[in-house]
């Protein structure tokens, strides 16, 4: 007779693992990455590339190192990767790249135990870790190369100050199109200027229930208001920086955002909150990166007063 | 506040059409002395003894107990020890049949005149909680606020994937259902209505009920959305009544009885032709089975004789894993012998490539389980809590209050344990404490 497994209910489960839903943000980052290459050129996705191989390289080293088992198969090395060079502008050397996969996968991630365990955005941080660091190449919008090549910049007006550097500046006058806008067509991080295909991939995201849209909408909604209330033009905030590349993917990360509905809605109003008092009040145009950092940072605080009541508690 | 939802796992329910079968009268029954929750029964015959159908065999073990009665004539075979269906060790007696099927003489139809001689014919029939938790039919009958009785609830939800034993019950017993249903309405009288609540999936169950019951005016068939754990007894309550049982009380507390519809039909046909609780609806079904079906069989019977009956496996592979109960919170059976005892409404074989160790990595902080969590517990806190044998953050976060419906288990993309986590907490706060 066969030996009978005995094991505790359920017997079955769901088709979904961490693998499925990461192969899902995977498919959501890609017209973003093929509007980057269209928009910024070539080197955008060889930056991209170099960001993916060092995340995953420097999580293998790191995991065989300590021994701990390989998770590479997870794809959330990939994925830090990705949007760590969504982060970057196309000229970024590439030194540079695989420097800030190093933070944003050793530093950031495996140093607090690996997935599940590191309590900020790893590619979020690299961001900032470069940003300070190398403040000349991380706002270097302008092309080292001939811009009659696809290398880079094959496109018109996308060499130059970022929209949001423009508007800190008052320089007004030089401001692209709306359309240009929500295209993407305009100097900035490589992936985080297509509104369109960050909006297609948040649909797919949201569709395919890898999130919920409450974090995005709430998020932007915020800036929108706060900008108009200041007297900005709310729209141009909306389409500008990297607001719909933080908001969709970055605020949504499950590790690093708050647990509950109610958690995430106070995560997603303090986000916008920031990210308006950064780009408005502080000494640097874009405020998304800092103002999620933050609110990693405070997460485990929403955490501990946003705990879902069980039915019928008694006090 | 918005209704509880839950997980929507597909419903396999392929025994939903087609007849009832009849299963042969096996050569033996085993019969354990504990097929219901409380004290087990205690046996008052000995080998060697001939017994008849709807004779009592094992007598109450105490108030929360039920009697066991023979599901065959017969004679005792053995009194032994044997394998637990529902991981409690018990007495089990074995009786081989003669297949002749004599009914006991004492076999009569019981005449009902007060609320009294409703519970001790309740308490007699044998009857338990058939959804699966197996508590006795009279101590939960016999509340002590009878006055403040606002709602029955006959609970024929049914969430489970497979099984489709009480949608049965109302399709071909709905006679017995009928009575068992004005019984409740005569002594009990519940000052708002009896409900009876039907998942969605079952239209038919539920135009047969609403045609049984259309000139009742206090009772209700209920519709409600498919999903798991519809059927859970404080979801049920909450969806329908939209009160809260608070933590630590009974649903009596809040004016409402829960009972499975299958429990109400087998106290009518107790009380119209005296007949105990001897037979069960069982659905047989699962990937490896080769026809799926409903099978009325004498409680006892080996599951081994049952899955023959339908045909066998497929393939003629030996199934690698034996599930008595719903895929979500039945329970995996260590031999395929063990009997169908009152509470096995199904009995599920499957093979080993549905059943292949699932691959746990680290937790995601996805929150999937949160979000569905019918009692609105948060497992992966639970989890921390637990691995860091923190007692006091394990009360804090209420465990105790978890009905291991299994749902943040279903949907963990991690694949983390969590129903045995929970069950792990609870009992080391038991052993603390």
């Amino acid at each position: 007779m066969s030996k009978l497994t005995v094991s505790v209910s359920p017997h079955i489960h769901d088709k979904t693992t961490t693998t499925l839903i990461m192969l899902d943000v995977i498919i959501a980052l890609i017209p973003a990455f093929i509007a980057s290459i269209l928009i910024f050129g070539v080197r955008a996705a060889v930056v991209t590339m170099v960001c993916i191989s060092a995340c995953v390289f420097f999580e293998w080293v790191f995991e065989k190192i300590t021994k701990r088992p390989n998770t590479i198969s997870d794809l959330t090395a990939i994925i830090t990767g990705i949007l760590l060079a969504f982060n970057l502008p196309v000229t970024i050397p590439l030194w540079q790249a695989v420097l800030g996969s190093a933070v944003a996968i050793i530093l950031v991630k495996q140093l607090f135990g690996g997935l599940g365990k590191n309590f900020a955005n790893p590619a979020i941080t690299a961001r900032i870790v470069l940003f300070l660091a190398f403040s000349v190449t991380m706002t270097n919008w302008d092309s080292p190369y001939d811009s009659t090549n696809l290398w880079v910049y094959p496109i018109d007006g996308v060499a130059g100050a970022t929209p949001l550097a423009l508007m800190w500046r008052g320089e007004t006058e030089y401001l692209p199109s709306m359309l240009q806008m929500f295209l993407g067509i305009r100097g900035g991080s490589l992936g985080e200027t297509s509104n369109l295909a960050l909006l297609m991939g948040g649909v797919y995201l949201i569709a395919r229930k890898v999130i919920t849209w409450h974090i995005p909408v709430i998020y932007i909604g915020v800036v929108v208001v706060l900008t108009a209330l200041l007297g900005e033009n709310a729209i141009y905030h909306m389409f500008a920086g990297g607001l719909f590349l933080g908001a969709i993917f970055m605020a949504t990360d499950y590790v690093t955002s708050p647990q509950t509905k109610k958690g995430k809605l106070i995560f997603a109003v303090g986000a916008g909150l920031f990210t308006v008092l950064f780009r408005i009040y502080s000494s640097y145009p874009e405020g998304v990166s800092f103002a999620i950092l933050i609110m990693n940072i405070l997460t485990p605080y929403i955490n501990k007063y946003t705990q879902s009541v069980p039915l019928g508690r008694k006090k | 506040m918005g209704k509880i939802r839950g997980i929507k796992p597909p419903h396999n329910k392929n025994t939903e059409s087609g007849k009832l079968h009849v299963l042969p009268i096996p050569e033996e029954v085993h019969m354990p002395m504990k097929m219901h929750s409380g004290k087990p029964a205690i046996p008052i015959v000995k080998v060697g003894d001939e017994v008849r159908v709807g004779e009592l065999i094992g007598e109450m073990g105490g108030t929360v107990s039920a009697p066991i009665h023979s599901s065959v004539s017969g004679f005792v075979k053995h009194i032994e020890d044997r394998d637990p269906v529902t991981g409690q060790e018990a007495i089990t007696i074995t009786i081989k049949a003669d297949g002749k099927q004599t009914w006991d003489e004492k076999i009569a139809p019981h005449s009902v005149n007060s609320l009294e001689e409703f519970y001790n014919h309740v308490r007699d029939s044998g009857a338990v909680g058939l959804g699966g938790a197996g508590y006795p039919a009279a101590p939960k009958l016999a509340i002590k606020n009878l006055d403040s009785l606002d709602y029955i609830l006959i609970n024929a939800a049914e969430c489970e994937p497979y099984v489709t034993a009480d949608d049965y019950t109302m399709l071909v017993d709905t006679r017995h259902v009928y009575h068992g249903v004005k019984l409740l309405q005569k002594f009990m009288h519940p000052r708002e209505k009896i409900v009876i609540c039907i998942e969605d999936n079952k239209p038919e169950a539920i135009k047969i009920m609403r045609d049984t019951f259309i000139a009742e005016e206090k009772v209700e068939v209920a519709a409600m959305p498919t999903f798991y754990p519809q059927g859970e007894r404080k979801v049920l309550v909450y969806n329908v009544t939209g009160r809260i049982v608070p933590e630590g009380a009974r649903l009596a507390d809040v004016g409402v009885i829960v009972s499975n519809i299958t429990t109400i039909a087998v106290v009518a046909r107790y009380i119209e032709t005296g007949l105990p609780l001897v037979k069960k609806l069982v659905t047989v079904d699962g990937p490896l089975v080769k026809n799926p079906k409903n099978v009325l069989a004498p409680i006892g019977t080996p599951l081994r004789t049952l899955f023959e009956y339908c045909g066998g496996f497929k393939g003629d592979i030996e199934p690698s894993k034996i599930i008595v109960g719903g895929p979500m919170m039945g329970y995996a059976q260590p031999n395929i012998d063990v009997p169908v005892v009152k509470t096995t409404n199904a009995a599920l074989a499957f093979p080993r490539e549905d059943i292949k160790n699932l691959k746990q990595t680290a937790c995601i902080k996805c929150s999937r389980c949160i979000t569905i969590c019918p009692m609105s517990l948060m497992p992966p806190n639970i989890e921390a809590a637990f691995t860091h044998k923190n007692l006091e953050r394990l009360t804090d976060l209420r465990i105790n209050m978890c009905v291991e419906c299994g749902s943040c288990a279903y949907v963990c993309p991690a694949k983390r344990p969590l129903v045995q986590t929970m069950q792990l907490s609870k009992k080391l706060l038991r052993m603390r404490s």
